[in-house]
């Protein structure tokens, strides 16, 4: 037994504790469901007491964590989303890993009775240019695409980014949006002793058996030996589960729906029962097999994908069968809810288990981590010899140029809600029957969080926010996906810990409680962890999608204005990246009160309709935001740098939190400056759009001068 | 030297999901074929070898087979080999 | 004037084409089922995109066999309207109510963007509100839409005036290099003999709301129908 449940991933304290729950010793079928149940996949072992530190609560804030997906309130709709990490099944198989990814957030989010309506897809590779990280990006964009298109969920956004701590260990998370009437939320409740426990979707094969345990391992060079652990997507499947479900979630007989994710049946049945504070029986005979012989343990563990449970009212089962049928789909009802507070299961006759319900959903041991920080490092400082070259070998870098190559494979029109596409500040979705829309955004720079954990991660919620500020939304709320190395290990245990409480506190001066996410820990190969990357997925608010605003310049001779703070520096920036291949130094702190101010300023310019563009200024600094704003229309900028204190290559290339470029018509100027001085955000004019060209000039002289054309080529590749 | 031809059949392992499959099972069953179990859809590559003899020709096959033409995650494969009648020794 | 939208396991453009029909005064548009077979009350049959029966083995070869294209077969040969929009036009592809195949697309992965497309023939009931010759824009989304036929069937196409849309330029130009697809002679969509059973790559329900950013060209190819279809009354 001792080498038995060490195989599983549980510990020997972690054995005794099922034993005292239990008064005896497990069968094989129990320890199996406990091993995966308090996995660090499911349990969050290592991090539930941090992210009860989270801000979770809000005006607006339907549904918050511990549910399938958070809920945010928009007039008459609730808006569900919820984003997912896929890393570990991508790093082995990279097609079938995103594409399985996207089928589990898809699930998530109509287990809340959503009609799922955007995904975005944020992503971290090793350098490019390595034929093995070349494999798993091309992989992975095709995976998405194959799986996205067919179920027709257009793909909207998020970002890829690369560097070599990401080489062995990619990053794939997954965010998906569902929209669904506020007063028809599902929940995932097992309730009403006597009621159905109905299994709709795939068969049942040995899919996956014990990917949650896979999922809290590192991958060493055995891991590939241990592929039996990768799942195959069947998107048509998936699509046929989401009209099926939602048709069903109209009448009257569906009472609760759960996805089956990780450890299939077992946690789907037990999550459902806990959460309705009631028991449930199982009957494995009766689910739909793929594969002859299997045992109960295989059956409890299976993760086969596009499975869904339905609790059906007693008495309705032939009405739901009936509804199933109609799309093509199997189901079988599979157990009933009880009202006794236990799991029991039964196959071929015998009773293979019996445990309480909440013993395996909340009696995971909880430890705490003994974070240490790591020593710092001296800033390099990059050199710019040719600030005309250096722009455009910006341009050209894997993290900023063009991601047409990508989101190209995707469907980002479908559904024909789709008002702002990739390649904007943040994606733009119209939401049906209304006349608003929703801004959404992914982001985590791993550099930053990496230099500065705490203030990485106050980045990371920051920029998201100003991202959708920027195409005119509200930031309302996120969710978060946590990736990270081995929290085991003390540094890492740092990064962590001031990971969350960097981002509370960003979410709290940003008004964005976190609805919910995904902590995925033991990101390392050999001992080599990514950086720590919070990614952080943004919704936004729009009450009319016609008052949108895009990044691009509009019209020769609008003025042309930087909003925000002069606070810069190169610690974990592009450049420095570019020229020396590691982050180093400490980055500008985020001054989260200014952050607010300037964010709310924006919107209230933009409510008065006196912005005509707007732009983020992130990777790459000022020059790269310029030029970024170039593209779309091919307009230049003629700009003037009043300041000529900061050294050049500062003033051109370093980054710093809380900036935003506009442009308005010269006749609004003067408001714009009236209402940025009363709310105190520095605002400085730098020049004015031009034809064909953008140059930069500091004391009366051209420092930076390079045709619109030339930049739009290096950066399209 | 000798010329062989040789064909690789690329199937899904009996262990894995092949959702075309199960997509054609079900369109024949609407079709109204009655008595059809399973279906598994697979790739067929047809290569012309040169090789000392049919060892090194099979060898050479199965590691191509291995390298590029299965994925090991997924799939399995097997390799017939005949001379190729047409170009001799 | 009623359209029905075919409802396939895995059409995915079913609720646009939909919406972008319903969004148009004096249009009545209804769903169609794969498995009913009376579309009597019918003027014009959409078969929308995605991806049905998952487009495993072949694009639109399983949907080609549902009790419904029996049904639309008749309505086409009695002269009804008939449109097939993406995996619909494959699905007239398999079912042979349009000639030719589709094989993946020569970049051989899935491609989503605005293209131009010049308007071939503006004398059929799908375009009459087009100007001959004029460059439309509108949406593809797809992973096979290399269109294929034999040098004879590409004759008569050509010879009879049955290629209606062809990829081109901004200026109409229809070279190989503006082909997002590698399909031959820059084939978008074409038309059957008897002018009413029309097959197109391009989404038309895509591009009718400007605000979506793709233009309002497609919601002409809707208008149309309706135009012909009222004359006729």
């Amino acid at each position: 037994m001792e080498s038995t449940y060490r195989q599983m991933g549980l510990s020997d304290m972690e054995y005794d504790r099922i034993k005292s729950v239990l008064g005896r010793e497990p069968s094989l079928t129990e320890l199996g469901m406990y091993a995966v149940l308090w996995s660090e996949h499911c349990a969050y072992k290592h991090s539930r007491k941090l992210l009860r530190t989270l801000p979770t609560t809000g005006e607006g804030i339907l549904v918050g964590p511990g549910e399938n997906a958070g809920a945010v309130e928009m007039g008459d709709y609730a808006i569900v989303f919820k984003i997912e990490s896929h890393n570990h099944p991508v790093a082995i198989e990279p097609f079938q890993g995103a594409a399985t990814g996207v089928g589990g957030i898809v699930r998530d989010i109509l287990a809340m009775g959503a009609r799922p309506v955007a995904l975005l897809d944020s992503l971290r590779f090793g350098d490019p240019k390595e034929p093995r990280n070349k494999y798993l990006i091309n992989g992975v964009v095709a995976g998405i695409s194959a799986y996205g298109n067919a179920i027709g969920v257009p793909t909207v956004g998020g970002e890829v980014k690369f560097a070599n701590a990401y080489s062995e260990n990619p990053l794939c998370n997954v965010m998906c949006v569902g929209v669904v009437k506020k007063d028809r939320i599902a929940k995932g409740l097992a309730r009403g002793p006597g009621n159905a426990l109905m299994l709709v979707g795939a068969r049942t094969g040995r899919d996956g058996i014990h990917g949650a345990t896979f999922a809290s391992e590192q991958l060493d060079e055995t891991s590939e030996q241990k592929r039996p652990a990768v799942q195959v997507g069947d998107p048509f499947m998936e699509k046929l589960l989401i009209e099926a479900c939602l048709e069903l979630l109209d009448t009257p007989y569906v009472v609760g729906i759960q996805d089956m994710g990780a450890a299939g049946i077992t946690s789907s049945v037990a999550e459902t029962a806990s959460r309705a504070k009631t028991g449930a029986e199982l009957y494995l005979d009766n689910v739909p097999l793929r594969e002859s012989g299997m045992s109960a343990y295989e059956i409890m563990l299976s993760e086969s994908q596009e499975r869904m449970l339905l609790i059906v009212k007693q008495g309705k089962e032939a009405e739901v069968a009936a509804r199933c049928a109609k799309w093509g789909l199997l189901s079988a009802v599979i157990g009933r809810v009880t009202a006794d507070g236990m799991l029991r299961v039964f196959h071929k006759g015998e009773k293979v288990a019996e445990v309480p319900v909440t013993s395996l959903t909340d009696d995971a041991p909880c430890y705490s981590l003994l974070p240490a920080p790591r020593p710092g490092t001296r800033e390099e400082v990059p050199s710019v010899t040719d600030p005309d070259s250096t722009l455009l070998e910006l341009l050209a870098s894997p993290g900023i140029s063009s991601k047409q190559w990508v989101y190209e494979q995707y469907d980002y029109m479908v559904q024909t809600n789709t008002v702002l596409r990739p390649g904007q500040d943040a994606a733009l979705i119209r939401v049906r029957g209304t006349r608003g829309g929703i801004a959404l955004s992914t982001d985590g720079n791993g550099r930053l969080v990496y230099l500065d954990p705490y203030e990485g991660a106050k980045a990371a919620v920051a920029e998201a926010a100003r991202n959708v500020v920027c195409v005119g939304a509200t930031p309302r709320a996120i969710t978060n996906c946590l990736n990270f190395g081995n929290p085991e290990k003390p540094h890492i245990a740092y990064e962590f810990t001031q990971v969350v409480r960097g981002m509370g506190d960003a979410c709290r001066a940003l008004g964005t409680p976190v609805t919910g996410g995904n902590v995925s820990f033991y990101n390392e190969t050999c001992g080599k962890a990514v950086y720590p990357t919070p990614v952080v997925g943004m919704l936004g608010v729009l009450d009319d999608i016609l008052a949108a605003v895009t990044c691009a310049f509009k019209s020769e001779g609008d003025v042309v204005l930087l909003l925000g703070p002069d606070r810069v520096s190169f610690a974990g920036s592009e450049l420095q990246y570019l020229q020396y291949g590691a982050p180093s130094g400490t980055p500008v702190p985020v001054d989260l009160e200014m952050e607010v101010r300037l964010q709310k300023t924006v919107l209230s310019l933009m409510k008065k309709r006196l912005v005509k563009s707007a732009h983020d200024l992130s990777e790459g600094g000022l020059a790269v935001a310029l030029a970024e704003c170039c593209i779309d229309q091919a307009l230049g900028a003629s700009v003037e740098l009043a300041d000529d204190t900061m050294p050049l290559p500062l003033s051109l290339f370093a980054e710093g939190p809380s900036r935003i470029i506009i442009t308005c018509s010269p006749e609004h100027l003067h408001e714009i400056r009236r209402c940025c001085g009363e709310a105190g955000v520095p605002c400085r004019v730098l020049g004015t759009v031009v034809k064909g060209v953008l140059s930069i000039a500091r004391a009366g002289e051209t420092c930076l001068r390079v045709s619109v054309d030339h930049i739009i080529s290096k950066w399209r590749g | 030297m000798m010329r062989f031809r040789a064909r690789v059949y690329v199937m899904l392992k009996q262990t894995v999901l092949d959702p075309q499959g199960s997509a054609v099972l079900r369109a024949l069953g609407d079709l109204g074929y009655d008595g059809i179990h399973d279906v598994r859809i697979g790739k067929i590559v047809d290569l012309s070898v040169q090789a000392e003899d049919p060892d090194e020709a099979r060898a050479k096959v199965e590691e191509i087979a291995k390298r590029l033409l299965a994925n090991p995650v997924l799939e399995e494969f097997s390799v017939f080999l005949e001379p190729d009648a047409a170009q001799g020794v | 004037m009623k359209f029905g939208v075919v409802v396939f396991p895995g059409s995915n453009c079913d609720a646009d084409c939909y919406n972008a029909i319903a969004d148009i005064p004096g249009a009545q548009v209804r769903y169609v089922w794969h498995k009913d077979r009376d579309i009597s009350d019918l003027d014009c049959v959409v078969l929308p995109g995605g991806f049905s029966y998952g487009d495993y083995l072949r694009t639109g070869a399983i949907a080609a066999l549902s009790p419904v294209m029996e049904s639309v077969a008749d309505f086409a040969k009695r002269g009804g309207l008939v449109l097939g929009i993406c995996n619909g036009f494959q699905i007239l592809l398999e079912a042979g109510l349009l000639p030719g195949a589709m094989r993946r697309n020569s970049t051989l992965t899935f491609i989503c963007k605005d293209v131009y497309v010049k308007v071939e023939r503006a004398d059929t009931p799908f375009t009459s509100l087009y100007r001959q010759g004029q460059v439309i824009k509108m949406p593809i989304a797809h992973s096979d839409g290399n269109y294929y036929a034999d040098q004879k069937t590409l004759d008569a196409l050509e010879t009879t005036g049955r290629v209606v849309f062809r990829y081109c330029d901004t200026e109409g130009l229809a070279t190989a290099e503006h082909c997002p697809n590698g399909a031959m002679n820059n084939i978008a969509g074409i038309i059957n003999e008897s002018g009413n059973v029309l097959g197109l790559m391009p989404h038309p329900e895509r591009c009718s709301e400007g605000v979506l950013g793709s233009g309002e060209d497609g919601r002409m190819l809707l208008m149309s129908c309706i135009h012909h279809l009222n004359r006729g009354r």
